[in-house]
């Protein structure tokens, strides 16, 4: 089997993403780890309240947990300095307004940028909707990250998705185990793949067919 | 006027009738009035609306540590909130034996949910909302393109009651929170008819800085001391958090 990105590497390549003086709202899952990877000056915000907080408490720290200081998927972070905290009406307001890069996860991303992340279709009762949709919607750039294929090597990258929509036409770039691409009006462009493999081998694991990009390379943390 | 402060959480929720819809705050179970939702649940009062932020049962601690709004299922007639159940813990499947049973769920996202609410606290007929075009939340909705882009009519929620989870009432019932336990509550708050609130201290009257208030007096009225140690109390907290680091699952949710 041939190795794939692990979720760390993904979570570095999305942080790259960002530079001194974003505002940035990282998802559950691996988004959250590129907290771990943010160069200087980004500020997280958190849709249940706060913005500029500091980093998340690893578990050996849980000692200096506080209730009053979680994000939005549980997880407890610790205060910093120039903090804010707020409603959620400010706090959509910051999400809405196009002031927010957001970094998401994925179930299904299709050929025009359609995200589906809060159920996994069938008989699936409920979801986890939370502030996925607004955040898609909202954002002023959309990443997402995710694993290219299901279980069963199926494509998780595809023409049109299956599982309900969080939100049409909202994804800029997908960060997955296997390649890096981005969604443009021409269609999607394969911009780097995992080192190791070819640009024919992620085509045959992607439902839309990818322009690929001049300066493909393999996936560049530097 | 009389006093605000009841002296126990089943007198400040005495008046609550079947039917009743109640908004409680539940972005991680420790920012929510959990001494409120235990005696509804004593109380037994049936077919309740609940409108919250996270619908998810609590599979790790014992309801004496944690009251969870989950607690309240067999007297449920609906749910609305954007989170009913996790991936990970199966999604909505706990809820499946109420839902063939009537259980009625409506979805929404976070942002939806606030300005609903505020819709609801500020008397609007409604607005019209860019998010969840094109999702299950245009369902049975009027849409409407405004200057080209289509946007979906959300309507105004106004819960008969909000339990609210706040840091500080004085005794005319100003509310100060304490980081994100503050969220949806101080809409919630307004947009209720009646709202009660747990606090961790009431102080006297002139003891809160005008410039802190969060929820002014005026839409807060009753409140009720968290007992020392109680549910949703620090030292609580404090118990629950050393105990969070022996159960495997939660620290993979959590962690991983």
């Amino acid at each position: 089997m041939k190795q794939r990105l692990d979720r760390e590497v993904i979570a570095m390549r999305a942080a790259k993403e960002l530079k001194n003086g974003d505002h940035v709202n990282l998802g559950i899952g691996i988004p959250n780890f590129c907290a771990l990877y943010v160069p200087e000056g980004v500020l997280f915000q958190t849709e249940n309240g706060a913005l500029g907080y500091g980093s998340l408490l690893m578990e050996e720290e849980l000692d200096q947990a506080e209730q009053c200081y979680t994000d939005a998927g549980g997880r407890f972070w610790r205060p910093a300095p120039g903090m804010a905290i707020f409603d959620v009406m400010t706090s959509f307001a910051m999400i809405r307004s196009g002031r927010l890069i957001t970094i998401l996860g994925g179930l299904q991303v299709s050929e025009k940028g359609d995200l589906a992340n809060w159920n996994a279709g069938g008989e699936a009762l409920g979801g986890t909707i939370g502030g996925g949709m607004d955040l898609a919607v909202g954002a002023r750039k959309v990443i997402v990250t995710m694993e290219h294929t299901t279980k069963d090597g199926k494509p998780k990258i595809v023409k049109r998705c299956s599982y309900p929509l969080t939100a049409k036409q909202c994804v800029d770039l997908v960060i997955s185990d296997l390649a890096v691409i981005q969604v443009t009006g021409a269609g999607m462009v394969l911009k780097e793949v995992a080192p190791g493999w070819s640009a024919e081998e992620v085509q045959a694991l992607t439902e839309p067919v990818l322009i690929l990009a001049e300066d493909l390379k393999e996936i560049d943390l530097v | 006027m009389g006093s605000k402060v009841f002296a126990g959480f089943d007198e400040a929720v005495a008046d609550i009738q079947n039917g009743a819809s109640i908004a409680v705050e539940c972005w991680g179970v420790t920012a929510m009035a959990q001494n409120l939702v235990a005696a509804v649940k004593r109380k037994g009062v049936k077919e309740l609306t609940i409108i919250t932020h996270n619908f998810i049962p609590l599979v790790f601690f014992e309801e004496e540590e944690v009251t969870n709004l989950t607690h309240l299922l067999p007297q449920l007639k609906k749910i609305i909130s954007p989170v009913v159940g996790l991936q990970r813990l199966g999604a909505g499947a706990f809820i499946k034996e109420f839902v063939d049973k009537g259980l009625e769920v409506e979805m929404t996202s976070h942002g939806t949910l606030a300005s609903r609410l505020y819709a609801g606290a500020a008397d609007l007929g409604g607005f019209y909302n860019p998010v969840g075009v094109g999702t299950i939340l245009e369902e049975g909705k009027e849409k409407r393109v405004i200057d080209g882009r289509e946007y979906i009519f959300e309507k105004p929620i106004k819960p008969d009651y909000a339990f609210i989870r706040a840091h500080k009432a004085d005794k005319l019932g100003n509310l100060v929170y304490r980081g994100v336990y503050r969220a949806d509550q101080p809409i919630m708050a307004m947009a209720a008819r009646t709202t009660i609130s747990e606090v961790d201290e009431i102080v006297e009257i002139g003891e809160i800085d005008p410039e802190h208030v969060v929820t002014p007096s005026v839409f807060v009225d009753r409140i009720v001391k968290v007992p020392e140690g109680g549910l949703g109390s620090v030292a609580r907290f404090r118990e629950m958090i050393g105990k969070l680091a022996e159960i495997e699952l939660l620290r993979k949710l959590l962690f991983k």
